[in-house]
């Protein structure tokens, strides 16, 4: 077997034969410390494909620029979700605001909209799912999520796409929840799960020791994108998730060779509280 | 009919539901339009068969004539709220003249400013609460936005423990047959003063006692 066919051969998942040691050996170079000059210094998002599945996304704001595809999910005449076209755009403009947030951070990245809202309450978590599924399958290096289902039912189809979603290289950041109340994806370790800070620094995150919560980006009085051109203020997880969106673009711009394990690593070294400002 | 429901029965006799239900919901927009001080605050009722959400009370200035109109399930920030069960606060939305014209059409008030929070019982989602046009202070807080939620989970208690309440009364209504009637007997009784309760009481044990006989 040639040098190339062995080193295109899969590994087992379950072992590493001592002959394959020089197979997974990382040339990835390291500095002496990690700080956030290193991870995300003169990024701009370039290369990295970001997704919104939220409430669709008003393409031609000047907040948000241009957007590569919109696709929404509705159920079909069979009872299952389909993906097809957006040919509706914003249902509500909390899909802007996100994607105004993630192009303000990172100029350069290739925004992808997935309308999953608008087709009643109903079918809302099946056409969750399969927005997700879809999200998941195109491999976005990033996959913004605002929302997120209280039914039980979900949750372990959830679990199993957020898994898939880690193990695939694609960052799935989902906000957290604010109230007292069991609610998925974001309390998945595979997920980024992000709460809100009250600081006006769209570059300022913290590092929660104490999860399910992981980070706290900027989720208060944020000025942002909204429908029909407009610039509103807002307040929510929902929006500190899509900011933390935007600082996983930026690394991942810079460094396009992270896993998601070892991006939540420098995440960690280059938070606020953790003095990777320094 | 089980032994839950049985009980569920009877105390939706006792409780006289329709009255508290209503009650309830004007209690729930007039306590979160105080505590925030804010101009106008409403509730939206999810109507689970028809897909819609139902503009059920509002508290403040406002036009009573609109309660019962009905909006899509998903879609704006209304609909945005209940189907992500996520709680968010905006600011300048007369900025958006679409929404602000749809708003107007179905609500008859267009906010300059809204608190949108779901209220979640398990694992449903029963409503959505806005508060409106709260007073402008400068930095808006998380402490604020932490009340909101805990307020908005109390509501919802409340809320399930009413619907749950109304949907026995309305099976009973609907031929609960005998358990009807004990649930008639059940709310007459809670009426009755000590002296005259203690005196049926004790026919009822009499009857009780003949029954089992």
């Amino acid at each position: 077997m040639s040098e190339a066919d062995e080193a295109a051969r899969p590994l087992p998942a379950w072992s590493l034969p001592a002959d394959a040691i020089d197979r997974i050996r990382l040339t990835f170079e390291w500095p002496d410390r990690v700080t956030r000059a290193w991870a995300l210094e003169g990024a701009t998002g370039k290369d990295v494909r970001v997704c919104v599945l939220d409430s669709g996304v008003e393409a031609d704001h000047p907040k948000v620029g241009a957007i590569s595809d919109a696709v929404a999910v509705s159920i079909g005449d069979d009872g299952e979700p389909i993906v097809g076209p957006d040919e509706e755009g914003d249902s509500c403009g909390h899909g802007t605001g996100c994607a105004g947030i993630i192009r303000g951070l990172a100029p350069d990245c290739e925004l992808v909209s997935v309308r999953v809202l608008g087709a009643g309450f109903t079918g809302s978590g099946p056409i969750l799912l399969a927005g997700l599924r879809w999200a998941v399958e195109q491999g976005f290096d990033v996959i913004n999520m605002s929302l997120s289902t209280t039914k039980r039912q979900f949750a372990e189809v959830l679990h199993e796409l957020a898994d898939t979603a880690y193990f695939k290289r694609s960052i799935l950041v989902a906000s957290a929840h604010n109230m007292p109340v069991e609610s998925y994806p974001w309390r998945f370790s595979s997920v980024i799960s992000v709460g809100s800070h009250a600081e006006p620094d769209s570059l300022a995150f913290y590092y929660n020791p104490d999860p399910p919560v992981e980070f706290f980006a900027r989720g208060v009085d944020v000025e942002l994108a909204w429908t029909g051109g407009s610039m509103i203020r807002a307040t929510g997880n929902s929006f500190a998730t899509p900011h933390m969106s935007g600082i996983c673009t930026l690394v991942l711009s810079k460094h396009p060779d992270l896993t998601p394990f070892q991006l939540k690593s420098v995440l960690h070294l280059i938070a606020d509280n953790v003095g990777g400002r320094g | 009919m089980t032994e839950d429901g049985f009980r569920a029965a009877v105390a939706a006799g006792v409780i006289g539901s329709d009255e508290a239900y209503g009650s309830l919901l004007r209690s729930i927009v007039e306590v979160a339009r105080a505590i925030f001080g804010a101009q106008r605050s409403s509730i939206f009722l999810y109507d689970e068969e028809a897909d819609e959400l139902v503009f059920e009370a509002v508290a403040g200035e406002a036009e009573q004539g609109l309660v019962g109109s009905r909006l899509p399930s998903s879609t704006g920030i209304v609909g945005w709220t209940l189907v992500s069960r996520q709680p968010l606060v905006i600011e300048d939305l007369t900025q958006d003249p679409r929404h602000a014209r749809e708003v107007a059409e179905k609500t008859g008030y267009v906010p300059k400013g809204l608190m949108s929070v779901p209220l979640l019982f398990d694992e449903r989602a029963l409503s959505v609460l806005q508060v409106l046009d709260r007073p402008q202070r400068p930095g808006f807080s998380l402490q604020e936005m932490e009340l909101l939620g805990l307020f908005a989970n109390q509501a919802a208690i409340a809320l399930d423990l009413l619907q749950r309440s109304r949907r026995a009364k309305a099976a009973l209504d609907t031929g609960g047959g005998d358990v009807a009637v004990v649930a008639r007997v059940a709310a007459a009784l809670d009426e009755l003063v000590e002296g005259d309760r203690a005196k049926a009481l004790r026919l009822l044990e009499a009857l009780e006692d003949v029954l089992r006989q």
